[in-house]
Protein backbone atom coordinates (compact mmCIF):
# COMPACT_ATOMS: atom_id res chain seq x y z
CA UNK A 1 0.00 0.00 0.00
CA UNK A 2 2.90 2.40 -0.15
CA UNK A 3 3.70 4.63 -2.50
CA UNK A 4 7.11 4.82 -4.68
CA UNK A 5 8.41 7.19 -7.41
CA UNK A 6 11.60 6.32 -9.10
CA UNK A 7 13.92 8.82 -10.91
CA UNK A 8 11.15 11.01 -11.96
CA UNK A 9 11.65 14.10 -14.06
CA UNK A 10 10.03 17.32 -14.93
CA UNK A 11 10.40 20.49 -16.26
CA UNK A 12 8.05 22.99 -17.60
CA UNK A 13 9.52 25.04 -20.62
CA UNK A 14 13.06 25.37 -19.29
CA UNK A 15 12.49 25.30 -15.95
CA UNK A 16 13.44 21.88 -13.76
CA UNK A 17 11.12 21.18 -11.76
CA UNK A 18 12.14 17.78 -10.61
CA UNK A 19 15.29 15.96 -11.68
CA UNK A 20 15.36 12.47 -11.25
CA UNK A 21 13.83 11.99 -8.42
CA UNK A 22 13.20 8.96 -6.34
CA UNK A 23 10.82 8.67 -3.12
CA UNK A 24 9.69 5.90 -1.25
CA UNK A 25 6.31 6.25 1.54
CA UNK A 26 6.21 3.03 3.18
CA UNK A 27 3.12 1.71 4.22
CA UNK A 28 1.02 3.96 6.73
CA UNK A 29 3.58 5.95 6.91
CA UNK A 30 3.25 9.81 6.66
CA UNK A 31 5.93 11.10 4.45
CA UNK A 32 6.51 15.08 4.49
CA UNK A 33 8.39 16.60 1.08
CA UNK A 34 9.51 19.54 2.58
CA UNK A 35 11.42 22.31 0.89
CA UNK A 36 11.47 26.05 -0.48
CA UNK A 37 9.06 27.30 -3.22
CA UNK A 38 10.44 26.35 -6.52
CA UNK A 39 12.14 23.28 -5.19
CA UNK A 40 9.42 20.68 -7.08
CA UNK A 41 7.98 19.48 -3.83
CA UNK A 42 4.13 20.28 -5.32
CA UNK A 43 5.23 19.00 -8.52
CA UNK A 44 6.04 15.30 -7.05
CA UNK A 45 2.86 15.31 -5.44
CA UNK A 46 0.70 16.29 -8.44
CA UNK A 47 2.80 14.08 -10.50
CA UNK A 48 2.07 11.11 -7.55
CA UNK A 49 -2.23 12.12 -8.03
CA UNK A 50 -1.71 11.85 -11.76
CA UNK A 51 -2.89 15.77 -12.17
CA UNK A 52 0.90 16.12 -13.53
CA UNK A 53 2.70 13.81 -16.36
CA UNK A 54 6.53 13.46 -15.55
CA UNK A 55 8.66 13.69 -18.61
CA UNK A 56 10.72 10.30 -17.48
CA UNK A 57 10.29 7.99 -14.20
CA UNK A 58 7.34 6.15 -12.61
CA UNK A 59 4.71 6.17 -10.00
CA UNK A 60 3.85 2.66 -7.80
CA UNK A 61 0.99 3.12 -6.03
CA UNK A 62 0.35 -0.04 -3.61
CA UNK A 63 3.01 -1.98 -5.42
CA UNK A 64 1.05 -1.34 -8.84
CA UNK A 65 2.30 1.09 -11.45
CA UNK A 66 0.58 3.52 -11.82
CA UNK A 67 2.28 5.96 -14.05
CA UNK A 68 -0.31 5.84 -17.15
CA UNK A 69 -2.90 5.94 -14.83
CA UNK A 70 -5.45 9.12 -15.50
CA UNK A 71 -6.19 10.29 -11.33
CA UNK A 72 -9.27 8.86 -11.42
CA UNK A 73 -7.93 5.39 -11.42
CA UNK A 74 -5.03 6.02 -9.17
CA UNK A 75 -6.76 5.60 -5.97
CA UNK A 76 -5.36 8.58 -4.35
CA UNK A 77 -7.02 11.30 -2.04
CA UNK A 78 -6.06 14.87 -2.84
CA UNK A 79 -6.39 17.55 -0.62
CA UNK A 80 -5.48 21.07 -2.11
CA UNK A 81 -4.27 24.15 -0.53
CA UNK A 82 -7.17 26.18 -1.41
CA UNK A 83 -9.83 23.12 0.18
CA UNK A 84 -10.92 23.39 -3.88
CA UNK A 85 -14.44 22.98 -2.17
CA UNK A 86 -17.27 22.51 -4.88
CA UNK A 87 -19.20 25.90 -4.13
CA UNK A 88 -22.56 25.10 -5.23
CA UNK A 89 -23.07 22.11 -3.45
CA UNK A 90 -23.33 21.57 0.28
CA UNK A 91 -20.80 20.23 2.75
CA UNK A 92 -23.25 16.75 2.69
CA UNK A 93 -22.72 16.97 -1.57
CA UNK A 94 -19.15 17.48 -1.64
CA UNK A 95 -18.32 14.90 0.83
CA UNK A 96 -20.79 12.50 -1.03
CA UNK A 97 -19.30 13.37 -4.61
CA UNK A 98 -16.90 10.63 -5.20
CA UNK A 99 -19.11 7.82 -3.44
CA UNK A 100 -22.26 9.24 -5.98
CA UNK A 101 -19.45 8.89 -8.47
CA UNK A 102 -19.15 5.40 -7.67
CA UNK A 103 -23.11 4.74 -7.43
CA UNK A 104 -23.15 3.89 -4.13
CA UNK A 105 -26.63 3.29 -3.10
CA UNK A 106 -28.14 6.55 -0.96
CA UNK A 107 -28.46 5.21 1.95
CA UNK A 108 -25.16 3.89 1.97
CA UNK A 109 -24.24 7.20 1.24
CA UNK A 110 -25.68 8.77 3.71
CA UNK A 111 -24.50 6.63 6.15
CA UNK A 112 -20.71 6.93 5.04
CA UNK A 113 -21.12 10.75 5.13
CA UNK A 114 -22.57 10.96 8.14
CA UNK A 115 -19.78 8.70 9.57
CA UNK A 116 -17.21 11.19 8.09
CA UNK A 117 -18.14 14.28 9.05
CA UNK A 118 -18.36 12.96 13.24
CA UNK A 119 -14.52 12.23 12.32
CA UNK A 120 -13.48 15.54 11.04
CA UNK A 121 -16.03 16.88 13.41
CA UNK A 122 -18.19 18.42 11.15
CA UNK A 123 -21.49 16.23 12.28
CA UNK A 124 -23.73 19.25 12.49
CA UNK A 125 -22.69 21.09 8.96
CA UNK A 126 -24.13 18.97 6.52
CA UNK A 127 -26.55 21.29 4.80
CA UNK A 128 -24.15 24.00 4.81
CA UNK A 129 -22.33 25.74 1.97
CA UNK A 130 -18.65 26.43 1.86
CA UNK A 131 -18.96 29.59 1.88
CA UNK A 132 -20.67 29.50 5.16
CA UNK A 133 -17.06 27.22 6.20
CA UNK A 134 -14.16 28.81 7.92
CA UNK A 135 -10.92 28.21 6.47
CA UNK A 136 -10.30 25.26 9.24
CA UNK A 137 -13.73 23.32 8.49
CA UNK A 138 -13.84 23.80 4.72
CA UNK A 139 -10.14 22.20 4.81
CA UNK A 140 -11.65 19.56 7.16
CA UNK A 141 -14.30 18.83 4.92
CA UNK A 142 -12.10 18.66 2.01
CA UNK A 143 -10.00 15.57 4.02
CA UNK A 144 -13.16 13.89 4.40
CA UNK A 145 -14.17 14.41 1.08
CA UNK A 146 -10.88 13.21 -0.19
CA UNK A 147 -11.35 9.82 2.48
CA UNK A 148 -14.80 9.29 1.35
CA UNK A 149 -13.79 7.21 -1.62
CA UNK A 150 -11.61 4.84 0.51
CA UNK A 151 -7.79 5.71 -1.12
CA UNK A 152 -4.88 3.57 -0.85
CA UNK A 153 -2.86 7.01 -0.12
CA UNK A 154 -3.91 10.20 1.11
CA UNK A 155 -2.09 13.39 -0.46
CA UNK A 156 -2.21 16.95 0.48
CA UNK A 157 -0.60 19.64 -0.70
CA UNK A 158 0.37 22.56 1.55
CA UNK A 159 -3.14 21.41 3.37
CA UNK A 160 -2.37 24.02 6.21
CA UNK A 161 -1.05 26.75 4.29
CA UNK A 162 -3.77 29.32 3.86
CA UNK A 163 -4.98 29.40 7.47
CA UNK A 164 -3.67 31.05 10.14
CA UNK A 165 -0.91 30.13 12.59
CA UNK A 166 -3.92 29.19 16.05
CA UNK A 167 -5.86 27.25 13.61
CA UNK A 168 -2.65 25.35 11.93
CA UNK A 169 -1.29 24.57 15.33
CA UNK A 170 -4.83 22.76 16.22
CA UNK A 171 -5.13 21.12 12.84
CA UNK A 172 -1.50 19.63 12.87
CA UNK A 173 -2.75 18.33 16.06
CA UNK A 174 -6.00 16.62 14.73
CA UNK A 175 -4.37 15.23 11.35
CA UNK A 176 -1.99 13.79 13.45
CA UNK A 177 -4.12 12.12 16.09
CA UNK A 178 -6.34 11.17 12.65
CA UNK A 179 -3.39 9.55 10.87
CA UNK A 180 -2.69 7.48 14.25
CA UNK A 181 -6.42 6.26 14.04
CA UNK A 182 -7.17 5.59 9.82
CA UNK A 183 -3.51 4.47 9.21
CA UNK A 184 -3.93 5.21 5.35
CA UNK A 185 -0.49 6.31 3.80
CA UNK A 186 -0.22 9.46 3.45
CA UNK A 187 2.34 12.31 1.88
CA UNK A 188 2.65 15.97 2.90
CA UNK A 189 4.00 18.97 1.24
CA UNK A 190 4.93 21.88 3.40
CA UNK A 191 7.37 24.45 3.24
CA UNK A 192 7.14 24.48 7.25
CA UNK A 193 10.33 22.68 8.80
CA UNK A 194 8.16 22.53 11.99
CA UNK A 195 5.07 21.25 10.76
CA UNK A 196 7.20 18.68 8.84
CA UNK A 197 8.92 17.62 12.50
CA UNK A 198 5.71 17.83 13.71
CA UNK A 199 4.03 15.31 11.81
CA UNK A 200 5.98 13.16 9.60
CA UNK A 201 7.66 9.88 9.97
CA UNK A 202 9.92 10.58 7.43
CA UNK A 203 10.76 13.85 6.06
CA UNK A 204 12.05 14.45 2.19
CA UNK A 205 14.09 17.57 2.19
CA UNK A 206 13.91 18.96 -1.45
CA UNK A 207 15.74 22.02 -3.05
CA UNK A 208 16.07 22.89 -6.70
CA UNK A 209 14.14 19.65 -8.17
CA UNK A 210 16.08 16.89 -6.12
CA UNK A 211 16.24 15.42 -2.89
CA UNK A 212 18.98 17.27 0.04
CA UNK A 213 18.27 14.38 2.67
CA UNK A 214 15.53 11.79 3.35
CA UNK A 215 15.85 10.73 7.37
CA UNK A 216 13.45 10.92 10.39
CA UNK A 217 13.27 14.34 11.86
CA UNK A 218 16.26 14.06 14.41
CA UNK A 219 18.39 12.41 11.97
CA UNK A 220 17.78 15.68 9.66
CA UNK A 221 18.09 17.80 12.66
CA UNK A 222 21.58 16.21 14.00
CA UNK A 223 22.68 14.44 11.07
CA UNK A 224 22.46 17.05 7.99
CA UNK A 225 23.53 16.10 4.74
CA UNK A 226 25.07 19.67 4.10
CA UNK A 227 24.63 22.94 4.55
CA UNK A 228 21.21 23.32 2.59
CA UNK A 229 20.22 20.67 5.01
CA UNK A 230 21.65 22.32 8.29
CA UNK A 231 20.27 26.03 7.07
CA UNK A 232 16.79 24.71 6.30
CA UNK A 233 15.71 22.46 9.22
CA UNK A 234 16.57 24.82 12.40
CA UNK A 235 18.41 27.96 13.00
CA UNK A 236 22.23 27.88 11.99
CA UNK A 237 25.69 30.12 12.09
CA UNK A 238 28.14 30.68 9.44
CA UNK A 239 31.37 31.11 9.91
CA UNK A 240 33.60 30.66 6.97
CA UNK A 241 32.76 26.90 6.21
CA UNK A 242 31.75 26.03 9.84
CA UNK A 243 28.02 25.79 10.57
CA UNK A 244 27.14 25.64 14.18
CA UNK A 245 23.39 25.92 15.90
CA UNK A 246 23.03 29.06 18.06
CA UNK A 247 22.38 26.76 20.86
CA UNK A 248 25.41 24.77 20.34
CA UNK A 249 27.62 27.99 20.92
CA UNK A 250 28.40 28.35 24.82
CA UNK A 251 28.82 31.79 26.51
CA UNK A 252 31.59 32.17 29.68
CA UNK A 253 32.89 34.96 30.95
CA UNK A 254 36.25 33.36 31.29
CA UNK A 255 38.67 32.27 28.63
CA UNK A 256 40.04 28.83 29.05
CA UNK A 257 41.68 28.21 25.97
CA UNK A 258 39.60 26.84 23.69
CA UNK A 259 37.09 30.10 23.58
CA UNK A 260 37.16 33.09 21.41
CA UNK A 261 36.59 36.43 22.74
CA UNK A 262 33.21 37.95 21.81
CA UNK A 263 30.81 41.10 22.76
CA UNK A 264 27.43 40.99 23.37
CA UNK A 265 25.66 42.98 20.76
CA UNK A 266 22.22 42.78 21.83
CA UNK A 267 19.65 40.34 23.60
CA UNK A 268 16.09 39.43 22.78
CA UNK A 269 14.06 37.90 25.35
CA UNK A 270 11.38 35.48 23.33
CA UNK A 271 9.79 33.94 26.94
CA UNK A 272 11.90 31.20 27.84
CA UNK A 273 14.77 31.11 25.41
CA UNK A 274 17.03 34.41 25.13
CA UNK A 275 18.54 35.47 21.64
CA UNK A 276 21.94 36.91 22.21
CA UNK A 277 23.27 38.68 19.05
CA UNK A 278 27.25 38.72 19.54
CA UNK A 279 29.93 40.29 17.63
CA UNK A 280 33.52 38.43 17.08
CA UNK A 281 36.56 40.33 17.52
CA UNK A 282 37.65 40.28 13.83
CA UNK A 283 33.95 41.90 13.43
CA UNK A 284 32.25 38.23 12.49
CA UNK A 285 28.58 38.22 13.82
CA UNK A 286 26.87 35.31 15.47
CA UNK A 287 23.71 34.20 17.31
CA UNK A 288 23.14 32.41 20.62
CA UNK A 289 20.38 31.11 22.08
CA UNK A 290 20.68 30.25 26.14
CA UNK A 291 18.11 30.11 28.59
CA UNK A 292 16.92 32.78 30.39
CA UNK A 293 18.37 31.28 33.87
CA UNK A 294 21.86 31.31 32.06
CA UNK A 295 21.29 34.86 30.94
CA UNK A 296 20.86 35.68 33.98
CA UNK A 297 23.27 34.23 35.90
CA UNK A 298 26.16 35.35 33.04
CA UNK A 299 24.83 38.98 33.48
CA UNK A 300 24.73 39.63 30.30
CA UNK A 301 23.93 42.76 28.59
CA UNK A 302 24.53 44.66 25.77
CA UNK A 303 28.42 46.11 25.54
CA UNK A 304 29.56 43.49 27.70
CA UNK A 305 32.78 41.23 26.69
CA UNK A 306 32.22 37.32 26.98
CA UNK A 307 34.42 34.45 25.38
CA UNK A 308 32.03 31.59 23.40
CA UNK A 309 33.10 28.18 22.61
CA UNK A 310 31.33 25.89 20.12
CA UNK A 311 30.06 23.07 21.77
CA UNK A 312 29.46 21.23 18.81
CA UNK A 313 29.83 22.73 14.86
CA UNK A 314 29.70 21.11 11.41
CA UNK A 315 32.06 21.39 8.75
CA UNK A 316 30.38 19.50 5.76
CA UNK A 317 33.08 17.02 4.49
CA UNK A 318 34.33 16.68 8.30
CA UNK A 319 32.67 17.58 12.20
CA UNK A 320 34.94 19.58 14.45
CA UNK A 321 34.14 21.05 17.59
CA UNK A 322 35.95 23.16 20.24
CA UNK A 323 37.72 26.51 19.08
CA UNK A 324 36.06 28.47 16.22
CA UNK A 325 38.05 28.66 13.41
CA UNK A 326 40.46 30.75 12.26
CA UNK A 327 39.46 33.30 9.75
CA UNK B 1 -25.83 68.46 -1.78
CA UNK B 2 -26.75 70.85 -4.85
CA UNK B 3 -24.37 68.46 -6.70
CA UNK B 4 -25.68 65.17 -6.06
CA UNK B 5 -29.24 65.93 -7.04
CA UNK B 6 -28.01 67.52 -10.50
CA UNK B 7 -26.34 64.59 -11.28
CA UNK B 8 -29.24 62.60 -10.34
CA UNK B 9 -32.09 64.76 -12.28
CA UNK B 10 -29.23 64.12 -15.15
CA UNK B 11 -29.14 60.81 -15.16
CA UNK B 12 -32.93 60.56 -14.74
CA UNK B 13 -33.76 62.78 -16.78
CA UNK B 14 -31.61 61.30 -19.63
CA UNK B 15 -33.27 57.90 -19.31
CA UNK B 16 -36.59 59.50 -19.41
CA UNK B 17 -36.13 61.61 -22.73
CA UNK B 18 -33.98 59.17 -24.59
CA UNK B 19 -35.89 55.83 -23.42
CA UNK B 20 -39.21 56.10 -21.45
CA UNK B 21 -40.88 58.53 -23.01
CA UNK B 22 -40.62 56.77 -27.16
CA UNK B 23 -41.52 53.25 -25.73
CA UNK B 24 -44.64 55.17 -23.45
CA UNK B 25 -45.48 57.13 -26.89
CA UNK B 26 -45.46 53.62 -28.66
CA UNK B 27 -47.83 52.52 -26.32
CA UNK B 28 -50.09 55.31 -26.11
CA UNK B 29 -50.34 54.93 -30.29
CA UNK B 30 -50.74 51.29 -30.15
CA UNK B 31 -53.62 51.51 -27.05
CA UNK B 32 -55.45 54.96 -28.87
CA UNK B 33 -57.19 53.00 -30.93
CA UNK B 34 -58.14 50.74 -27.71
CA UNK B 35 -57.23 47.49 -26.93
CA UNK B 36 -59.49 45.70 -29.55
CA UNK B 37 -57.58 46.74 -32.24
CA UNK B 38 -54.20 45.95 -30.79
CA UNK B 39 -55.39 42.00 -30.35
CA UNK B 40 -56.17 42.11 -33.85
CA UNK B 41 -53.25 43.40 -34.87
CA UNK B 42 -51.32 40.85 -32.62
CA UNK B 43 -53.48 37.91 -33.59
CA UNK B 44 -53.08 38.25 -37.61
CA UNK B 45 -51.52 36.01 -39.48
CA UNK B 46 -48.23 37.54 -40.96
CA UNK B 47 -47.82 39.38 -37.32
CA UNK B 48 -48.34 35.80 -35.20
CA UNK B 49 -45.84 34.69 -37.84
CA UNK B 50 -43.34 37.19 -37.38
CA UNK B 51 -43.32 36.09 -34.02
CA UNK B 52 -42.77 32.98 -34.30
CA UNK B 53 -39.90 33.28 -37.04
CA UNK B 54 -38.31 36.06 -34.21
CA UNK B 55 -38.64 32.90 -31.71
CA UNK B 56 -37.73 30.48 -33.75
CA UNK B 57 -34.24 32.32 -35.33
CA UNK B 58 -33.80 33.87 -31.36
CA UNK B 59 -34.00 30.43 -29.94
CA UNK B 60 -31.74 28.58 -32.48
CA UNK B 61 -28.98 31.45 -32.44
CA UNK B 62 -28.99 31.32 -28.64
CA UNK B 63 -28.63 27.57 -28.29
CA UNK B 64 -25.76 27.69 -30.92
CA UNK B 65 -24.02 30.48 -29.30
CA UNK B 66 -24.05 29.09 -25.71
CA UNK B 67 -21.98 25.83 -26.76
CA UNK B 68 -20.14 27.70 -28.85
CA UNK B 69 -19.72 30.02 -26.19
CA UNK B 70 -19.19 27.58 -23.65
CA UNK B 71 -16.43 25.66 -25.52
CA UNK B 72 -14.87 28.89 -26.76
CA UNK B 73 -14.50 30.19 -23.55
CA UNK B 74 -12.86 26.85 -22.35
CA UNK B 75 -10.56 26.93 -25.15
CA UNK B 76 -9.29 30.93 -24.07
CA UNK B 77 -9.07 30.28 -20.24
CA UNK B 78 -7.46 26.84 -20.13
CA UNK B 79 -5.38 26.43 -23.33
CA UNK B 80 -2.74 28.07 -24.79
CA UNK B 81 -1.75 28.60 -28.42
CA UNK B 82 -0.32 30.64 -31.22
CA UNK B 83 -3.01 33.05 -31.81
CA UNK B 84 -4.82 32.97 -28.71
CA UNK B 85 -5.29 36.75 -29.00
CA UNK B 86 -6.11 36.99 -32.51
CA UNK B 87 -9.07 34.63 -31.36
CA UNK B 88 -9.82 37.07 -28.62
CA UNK B 89 -9.75 39.83 -31.32
CA UNK B 90 -12.07 37.77 -34.19
CA UNK B 91 -14.58 37.45 -31.11
CA UNK B 92 -15.41 40.69 -30.81
CA UNK B 93 -15.73 41.31 -34.79
CA UNK B 94 -19.78 41.15 -34.34
CA UNK B 95 -20.13 43.90 -32.43
CA UNK B 96 -17.68 46.08 -34.23
CA UNK B 97 -19.15 45.17 -37.92
CA UNK B 98 -22.60 47.04 -38.82
CA UNK B 99 -24.69 44.59 -39.40
CA UNK B 100 -26.11 45.47 -42.53
CA UNK B 101 -22.78 44.24 -43.77
CA UNK B 102 -22.74 40.99 -42.13
CA UNK B 103 -26.09 40.79 -44.23
CA UNK B 104 -24.08 41.56 -46.74
CA UNK B 105 -21.30 39.15 -46.98
CA UNK B 106 -23.62 36.08 -46.68
CA UNK B 107 -25.42 37.36 -49.50
CA UNK B 108 -22.19 37.76 -51.53
CA UNK B 109 -21.04 34.07 -49.66
CA UNK B 110 -24.34 32.16 -50.35
CA UNK B 111 -26.31 34.10 -52.73
CA UNK B 112 -26.53 32.78 -56.26
CA UNK B 113 -23.53 34.62 -57.69
CA UNK B 114 -20.90 32.55 -55.65
CA UNK B 115 -19.74 29.64 -56.63
CA UNK B 116 -21.08 28.42 -52.61
CA UNK B 117 -24.64 29.48 -53.64
CA UNK B 118 -25.07 27.84 -56.79
CA UNK B 119 -23.73 25.01 -55.46
CA UNK B 120 -26.15 24.73 -52.67
CA UNK B 121 -29.02 26.05 -54.56
CA UNK B 122 -28.36 22.41 -57.01
CA UNK B 123 -28.33 20.37 -53.95
CA UNK B 124 -31.81 22.17 -53.35
CA UNK B 125 -30.51 24.01 -50.08
CA UNK B 126 -31.26 27.55 -50.06
CA UNK B 127 -29.66 29.89 -47.17
CA UNK B 128 -30.62 33.41 -48.76
CA UNK B 129 -33.89 35.09 -48.65
CA UNK B 130 -34.90 31.80 -46.48
CA UNK B 131 -35.08 30.75 -42.65
CA UNK B 132 -31.15 29.67 -42.65
CA UNK B 133 -29.70 32.62 -44.15
CA UNK B 134 -31.77 34.46 -40.88
CA UNK B 135 -30.26 32.11 -38.47
CA UNK B 136 -26.91 32.15 -39.96
CA UNK B 137 -27.40 36.46 -39.74
CA UNK B 138 -28.53 35.80 -35.67
CA UNK B 139 -25.77 33.63 -34.83
CA UNK B 140 -23.49 35.51 -36.35
CA UNK B 141 -24.57 39.85 -34.69
CA UNK B 142 -24.91 37.47 -31.21
CA UNK B 143 -21.82 35.63 -30.80
CA UNK B 144 -19.62 37.17 -28.42
CA UNK B 145 -22.07 37.31 -25.44
CA UNK B 146 -21.82 33.82 -23.89
CA UNK B 147 -18.46 33.79 -24.48
CA UNK B 148 -17.27 37.16 -22.79
CA UNK B 149 -19.69 36.34 -19.71
CA UNK B 150 -18.48 33.22 -19.28
CA UNK B 151 -14.36 33.57 -19.75
CA UNK B 152 -14.07 36.18 -16.37
CA UNK B 153 -16.09 33.58 -14.43
CA UNK B 154 -13.98 30.56 -15.45
CA UNK B 155 -11.16 32.37 -15.22
CA UNK B 156 -12.15 33.17 -11.34
CA UNK B 157 -13.00 29.42 -10.09
CA UNK B 158 -9.73 28.21 -11.43
CA UNK B 159 -9.04 24.22 -12.18
CA UNK B 160 -8.26 22.93 -8.86
CA UNK B 161 -11.93 21.76 -8.05
CA UNK B 162 -12.14 20.09 -11.42
CA UNK B 163 -8.70 18.23 -10.43
CA UNK B 164 -10.55 17.65 -7.07
CA UNK B 165 -13.52 15.93 -9.37
CA UNK B 166 -10.92 13.91 -11.04
CA UNK B 167 -8.98 12.06 -7.84
CA UNK B 168 -12.25 11.78 -6.87
CA UNK B 169 -13.38 9.36 -10.11
CA UNK B 170 -15.18 11.96 -12.00
CA UNK B 171 -14.26 11.56 -15.84
CA UNK B 172 -14.32 14.88 -17.82
CA UNK B 173 -18.41 14.69 -19.17
CA UNK B 174 -18.82 14.43 -14.84
CA UNK B 175 -16.46 16.92 -14.18
CA UNK B 176 -18.21 19.60 -16.56
CA UNK B 177 -21.48 18.43 -15.48
CA UNK B 178 -21.56 18.08 -11.96
CA UNK B 179 -18.57 20.82 -11.49
CA UNK B 180 -17.55 23.38 -13.87
CA UNK B 181 -21.35 24.08 -15.93
CA UNK B 182 -22.99 24.81 -12.25
CA UNK B 183 -19.65 26.90 -11.34
CA UNK B 184 -19.81 28.66 -14.11
CA UNK B 185 -23.41 29.14 -14.53
CA UNK B 186 -23.91 32.41 -13.68
CA UNK B 187 -21.68 33.35 -16.56
CA UNK B 188 -23.70 31.26 -19.33
CA UNK B 189 -27.28 32.30 -17.85
CA UNK B 190 -26.14 36.34 -18.10
CA UNK B 191 -24.66 35.47 -21.20
CA UNK B 192 -27.94 33.77 -22.57
CA UNK B 193 -29.97 36.86 -21.82
CA UNK B 194 -27.62 39.35 -23.54
CA UNK B 195 -27.81 37.00 -26.87
CA UNK B 196 -31.70 36.28 -26.83
CA UNK B 197 -32.20 40.06 -25.97
CA UNK B 198 -29.76 41.09 -29.27
CA UNK B 199 -31.10 38.23 -31.16
CA UNK B 200 -34.50 39.42 -31.19
CA UNK B 201 -34.41 42.95 -31.97
CA UNK B 202 -31.75 42.24 -34.64
CA UNK B 203 -32.66 44.53 -37.73
CA UNK B 204 -30.47 45.37 -39.97
CA UNK B 205 -27.97 41.78 -41.15
CA UNK B 206 -31.58 39.59 -40.91
CA UNK B 207 -33.40 42.46 -43.18
CA UNK B 208 -31.06 42.22 -45.89
CA UNK B 209 -30.43 38.33 -45.96
CA UNK B 210 -33.95 37.71 -45.73
CA UNK B 211 -35.68 39.85 -49.05
CA UNK B 212 -38.46 41.15 -46.70
CA UNK B 213 -40.90 38.42 -47.87
CA UNK B 214 -44.37 39.21 -46.33
CA UNK B 215 -45.25 36.62 -44.14
CA UNK B 216 -42.51 33.95 -44.85
CA UNK B 217 -39.19 35.56 -44.15
CA UNK B 218 -40.63 38.54 -42.06
CA UNK B 219 -39.51 38.75 -38.44
CA UNK B 220 -41.07 41.23 -35.88
CA UNK B 221 -38.83 43.79 -36.47
CA UNK B 222 -39.21 43.57 -40.11
CA UNK B 223 -42.47 43.16 -39.86
CA UNK B 224 -42.54 46.37 -37.60
CA UNK B 225 -40.85 48.12 -40.71
CA UNK B 226 -43.21 46.74 -43.34
CA UNK B 227 -46.46 47.74 -41.66
CA UNK B 228 -45.14 51.16 -40.75
CA UNK B 229 -44.37 51.38 -44.72
CA UNK B 230 -47.75 50.35 -45.60
CA UNK B 231 -49.02 53.12 -43.27
CA UNK B 232 -50.70 50.22 -41.04
CA UNK B 233 -50.02 52.02 -38.04
CA UNK B 234 -52.13 50.08 -35.47
CA UNK B 235 -50.13 46.95 -36.77
CA UNK B 236 -46.91 48.78 -36.67
CA UNK B 237 -47.20 49.77 -32.65
CA UNK B 238 -49.07 46.70 -31.98
CA UNK B 239 -46.13 44.66 -33.18
CA UNK B 240 -43.69 47.54 -31.64
CA UNK B 241 -45.86 46.83 -28.56
CA UNK B 242 -45.03 43.17 -28.14
CA UNK B 243 -41.46 43.75 -29.16
CA UNK B 244 -40.95 45.90 -26.33
CA UNK B 245 -43.14 43.64 -23.72
CA UNK B 246 -40.48 40.90 -24.78
CA UNK B 247 -37.68 42.92 -24.37
CA UNK B 248 -38.58 44.22 -21.14
CA UNK B 249 -39.10 40.34 -20.04
CA UNK B 250 -36.03 39.72 -21.19
CA UNK B 251 -33.99 42.11 -19.35
CA UNK B 252 -35.71 41.18 -16.05
CA UNK B 253 -34.34 37.76 -15.99
CA UNK B 254 -31.35 39.84 -16.51
CA UNK B 255 -31.86 41.31 -13.41
CA UNK B 256 -32.47 38.43 -11.79
CA UNK B 257 -29.76 36.08 -13.50
CA UNK B 258 -27.01 39.22 -14.05
CA UNK B 259 -23.89 39.12 -11.34
CA UNK B 260 -25.43 41.03 -8.22
CA UNK B 261 -23.87 44.47 -7.70
CA UNK B 262 -24.44 46.67 -5.20
CA UNK B 263 -26.31 49.58 -5.96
Amino acid sequence: MGITARRVSKRFGDFVALDDVSVEAPTGSLTALLGPSGSGKSTLLRVIAGLERPDSGQIFISDEEKTDFPPQKRGVGFVFQHYAAFKHMTVFENVAFGLKIRKHPKDAIRQRVRELLELVQLEGFAGRYPAQLSGGQRQRMALARALAVEPDVLLLDEPFGALDARVRQELRAWLRRLHEDIHVTTILVTHDQEEAMELADNIVLMNHGKIEQVGGPQDLYEQPANEFVMGFIGPVNRLGDTYVRPHDIEIQLNSNGTTSEAMVDHLVYLGFEVRVDLALKDGRRLWAQVTREDARQLNLEPGKPVHVRMVHSKVFGKTTADSLPNP
Amino acid sequence: MTARIAFRVFALGYLALLLVFPVCIIFARAFGEGLGAVWQAVIDPEALHALWMTLLIASIAVAANTVFGIICATVLVRHDFRGKSVLNAILDLPLAISPVVVGLSLLIIYGRTSPIGVWLAEMGVRIIFSTPGMILATIFISLPFVVREVVPVMREIGTEQEQAASTLGASAFQTFWMVTLPAIRPGVAYGIVLTMARAIGEFGAVSVVSGQISGITETMTIYVSSSFERFDLVGCYSAAVVLALIAIGTLLLTNLTGPKEEY
